[in-house]
């Protein structure tokens, strides 16, 4: 998620497509991945690459789809915001493919909205957003901020009793709204303006000396404090080395962060790190005989039994679960049809229940909460009762607590205006 | 008096040692029980659980307390025993959380992990506080001391006034009198005992006591509120002092990175005038070997581990440097004088260099660990230092050091600025100028890769992590005064201290952005930054 101007000038020179065997026959269904595979961003994606081809891999031993043999075509966008928008196009009208599975960070899905809506087709996008957004292209299968933020804090109130919030964040669009919906939230709580504190770090930030001391002076006002963080990717490491450095531990002022995942993890020293949490609607750790299947054929796939598996991956197995079984509903991949069909399509999440599609293109999941542990996987600690239904407008917000989303047919809109009764109301 | 403490306190001791064996026979059956209902219910349960044994009063139930803190406590499924666990590999080894003795094996299937979050945590710190406060060893009573303080239960105060009776050791002691401060402003004894407290806080003169005090402040009136107002004025005052300094030393450490990733630049491109855009990947490969050492490390000489730092230094160096020779014998060397082919040239070969270590370690970070002397921190006043940072200011202040005698007292040193001065007179008096090229550049390089093991530190070790230092460099050295190291290490510090007094006012983004303007009014004004190069080296 780091825009480096290198980028800009070079990822054109550099991108270069990876396209598998486009151009075959007609006897199989082509599915599009779309994820960096190079630059910045490579670190989170190509995982999901790789994921989504053991799925397809998967699905063609069971007998493919429709009678026909399902062909993955990748291409590599490079991290490159409008390089997104160009390769979906080439996997929608140059290799013709019936359903694309990528993007990450919000920018690179906002590329590419207007190229899906444009050409009709259909996107799965797997990765916990800041929501304000329903798109009659898109499956959003990762968590909206009702499916993540919002039950952490609840966590942390209820469960930690924190009455002084640090929201500290990169500075881009996923923390920012992130941050205004918890700050909303919070005061409806009856949180005091003094017992907030709004922080945000450039990409990449690797000097933490002055933010988390200040974390420390904001902490010491006699007050149970928590930071919640939505601080991205790379600048976590440092982050998390400052706080152990400074002695902050996480019975004292816990952090609890929202991009913070197993694959994150993979790369620190978490001893500094135990007790912290993280909230996710899965972890690896999750006890269930769906997910001991899933982490097997992972590993036999990838070839390493140290991979681990993320949040993001289950939601690619949700979501392409979901597109297999409306494809089979509907006889077709025609994208109109599977529209229609996907709503109310039920799957088997790894956690141990089912996960279905609303009319409003997100899905429902549990949430958990989960304390690192010393291996690098978290624990679950606390988890919603049932499972949390996605909300794409928020209702803490201004401007979106009255709109809602329903794809179906009466009403076929994303936000829907249920004060004046119209379609099209604020928002995107 | 103190021989009458030591006395006492041998006493107690001895008594405790003659008590402990007969407490254990007649305890174990009742305590076991106990122990075992840790492992049953929800949170709020084990809580209550843990009130239970605490209650006991018994020393005995620590060690079962501190696993269940560590998350080493398990239940064994077949039958409820509450065990010890200690992992070796894939063998999980039951030790009896009274006896402390080996009680069989077991597999990963047949226990279960009893559960714990940081409320529980907190809730066995303060208990085992009040259990281990009378423990042999002061760092023991220390942290019991420190446990009870964050605590501030005022059921321990019995406890405590026992034990600072007894305590010979007078920095413990002050712990625990501070402990028993904050206990007391948290019970309902009187005022007079109230206002006794706020004054041990208010000597104590750091955060924690301004956030008790603070504390006591808002939920108190009349004298001691007054107290407490005056007592969190003195506080406030020298933390505010303290305050400055500290960010003194947070802008010399970001000084100090920013010297780091920049003294390599400022040969290559100071010296020799190379607009090397793969700098950046220079510190990466240091930082990857490194990693790679560490690895090594742990895989065949895990004793070693405390000095990997020391033994990557060298291979950092001679494989940035190598790494460095050879883009200057491949690339650059054709493209001198032409520094916007160099300037696309070396970009190219950033992107190379990113792509090929994504290649061969993988997109994801890697986990470098940092040795026990670079971890935690230590006070002074009011100010934190960490290890890391402070390691860090050292080690670069020695690489610039170390340049310096490099340059100035060596030959070679002699020969490279003779090369920079006036190439043609340099050649004309039998210096192989190709060769000092090769090596000056192979020295620019290199010093970036001992910046990257210092680096990997703390930052991600990741194909990006060249890239978040090239910019930072460039304007270090610009803004230094090119061709100057003087001016290196003046820009580095003086950035590093804009910066950080920039930030608490004006957030870490904006700071930043203020940093650039000024860079760029600067050199509006001082073209050739801040150490400009006189005479007729300028010139040439």
């Amino acid at each position: 998620m780091k825009k480096t101007f290198a980028k800009l000038a070079l990822a054109g020179l550099m991108a270069s497509t990876i396209a598998g065997g486009a151009f075959a026959e007609d006897d199989t269904i082509k599915v599009g991945i779309l994820h960096s595979l190079s630059g910045t961003m490579a670190i989170s994606e190509t995982t999901l690459k790789d994921a989504m081809l053991m799925l397809i891999e998967e699905q063609n031993k069971k007998g493919g789809l429709l009678g026909k043999k399902l062909e993955a075509v990748v291409v590599d966008p490079a991290s490159d915001w409008p390089l997104f928008a160009e390769k979906a196009r080439e996997l929608i009208e140059v290799n013709g493919v019936d359903a694309v599975f990528g993007c990450w960070t919000s920018v690179s899905r906002k590329s590419v909205l207007p190229v899906f809506e444009e050409l009709n087709s259909l996107l799965f996008y797997p990765v916990q957003y800041e929501g304000e957004e329903s798109q009659r292209n898109v499956f959003y299968t990762g968590a909206a901020p009702n499916q993540q933020a919002i039950p952490a804090v609840d966590y942390l109130m209820n469960e930690e009793g924190v009455e002084r919030w640090v929201l500290a964040g990169t500075d881009y669009v996923y923390p920012r709204t992130t941050n205004k919906i918890l700050e909303a939230y919070l005061k409806s709580k009856g949180v005091a303006d003094e017992d907030i504190m709004i922080n945000y770090t450039p990409f990449g930030h690797s000097d933490w000396q002055t933010i988390v001391s200040d974390i420390k002076t904001f902490g010491s006002a006699g007050k149970k404090t928590a930071v919640v963080s939505t601080i991205n990717g790379d600048a976590n490491v440092p982050f998390y080395k400052e706080l152990g450095n400074a002695g902050i531990k996480a019975e004292d002022i816990p952090v609890v962060a929202f991009s913070v995942g197993e694959e994150e993890l993979a790369g620190l020293d978490t001893a500094p790190l135990v007790g912290h949490l993280a909230a996710w609607n899965y972890f690896q750790s999750a006890d269930t005989e769906a997910n001991a299947e899933f982490i097997d054929a992972w590993h036999a796939y990838i070839g390493d039994d140290n991979r681990v598996t993320n949040d993001p991956m289950e939601a690619h197995f949700i979501g392409f679960n979901m597109w297999v079984e409306a494809v089979e509903k509907a006889g077709t991949t025609d994208p109109d049809a599977v529209i229609d069909a996907i709503v109310g399509v039920s799957v088997p999440n790894l956690t141990g229940g089912y996960s279905a599609m609303m009319p409003n293109h997100h899905i429902t999941k549990p949430v958990l909460i989960g304390e690192i542990q010393d291996d690098g996987q978290f624990e679950t600690v606390w988890e919603t009762s049932g499972l949390v239904v996605g909300d794409a407008w928020s209702d803490y917000l201004e401007g979106s607590k009255d709109l809602i989303s329903d794809w179906r047919a009466p009403l076929s809109c994303g936000n829907f205006n249920t004060v004046t009764g119209k379609c099209g109301g604020s928002g995107s | 008096m103190s021989l009458m403490r030591s006395f006492l306190l041998l006493l107690s001791l001895a008594a405790s040692l003659l008590a402990t064996p007969a407490l254990a026979q007649s305890d174990a059956a009742t305590l076991r029980p106990l122990i075992n209902e840790l492992a049953k219910g929800k949170y709020s349960e084990t809580e209550k659980q843990i009130g239970a044994l605490v209650a006991t009063g018994d020393p005995q139930v620590a060690p079962a307390l501190e696993a269940l803190s560590d998350g080493d406590l398990y239940a064994r499924k077949a039958d409820g025993e509450v065990f010890i666990i200690k992992k070796a590999g894939k063998a999980y080894t039951l030790i009896d959380p009274l006896t402390m003795e080996t009680a069989g094996e077991a597999s990963k299937r047949e226990i279960k992990k009893i559960k714990v979050n940081n409320s529980l945590r907190r809730v066995i710190r303060s208990a085992l506080g009040s259990l281990t406060l009378m423990a042999p060893d002061p760092a023991v009573r220390m942290a019991a001391a420190e446990a009870i303080f964050k605590a501030k239960d005022p059921d321990g105060i019995e406890a405590l006034d026992a034990a600072i009776a007894a305590e010979a050791d007078d920095g413990v002691r002050k712990k625990m009198e501070e402990a028993r401060a904050a206990a007391v402003l948290n019970s309902d004894m009187d005022e007079a005992a109230k206002l006794q407290a706020v004054s041990t806080l208010g000597t104590m003169g750091n955060r924690d006591a301004l956030s008790r005090l603070i504390a006591v402040q808002s939920s108190s009136e009349g004298a001691l509120r007054e107290a407490a107002t005056t007592e969190i004025t003195k506080i406030e005052k020298s933390i505010a002092a303290w305050d400055a300094a500290q960010n003194i030393w947070y802008g010399l450490s970001l000084g100090s990175v920013l010297l780091l990733a920049a003294i390599g630049l400022a040969i290559t491109f100071g010296v020799m005038g190379v607009i090397n855009m793969a700098h950046g990947e220079m510190v990466m490969i240091g930082a990857y070997v490194t990693f790679v050492v560490q690895e090594f490390i742990r895989s065949s000489a895990p004793g070693l581990f405390e000095y990997s730092l020391f033994i990557a230094l060298p291979l950092a160096f001679l494989t940035s440097g190598l790494v460095g020779v050879a883009i200057e014998r491949g690339v650059i060397r054709w493209l001198y004088g032409r520094p916007l082919e160099t300037l696309l040239a070396t970009w190219g070969i950033s992107l190379v260099l990113q792509q090929a270590v994504r290649s061969i370690f993988g997109p994801t970070n890697r986990e470098v660990g940092n040795p026990d002397w670079m971890s935690g921190a230590f006070e002074i006043g009011q100010m934190t230092i960490t290890y890391n940072r402070m390691w860090i200011i050292v080690f670069a202040m020695l690489v610039f050091a170390g340049l310096m005698l490099v340059l100035k007292k060596t030959p070679f040193g002699l020969y490279t600025r003779a090369v920079t001065q006036n190439r043609r007179m340099a050649a004309s008096m039998g210096i192989r100028t190709p060769w000092i090229d090769a090596l000056t550049f192979g020295l620019g390089s290199g010093i970036a890769g001992i910046a990257g093991v210092a680096l990997s530190q703390i930052d991600n070790v990741s194909p990006n992590l060249g890239q978040g230092y090239i910019i930072d460099s460039f304007m270090v050295v610009v803004f230094g005064g090119v061709g100057n190291l003087w001016g290196t290490l003046v820009g580095a510090m003086t950035l590093g201290v804009v910066n950080k007094f920039l930030e608490p006012y004006a957030g870490a983004v904006l700071g930043k952005i203020f940093v650039l303007v000024f860079i760029i009014l600067f050199i509006q004004k001082r073209p050739r930054g801040l150490f400009a190069l006189k005479g007729r080296a300028v010139e040439a």
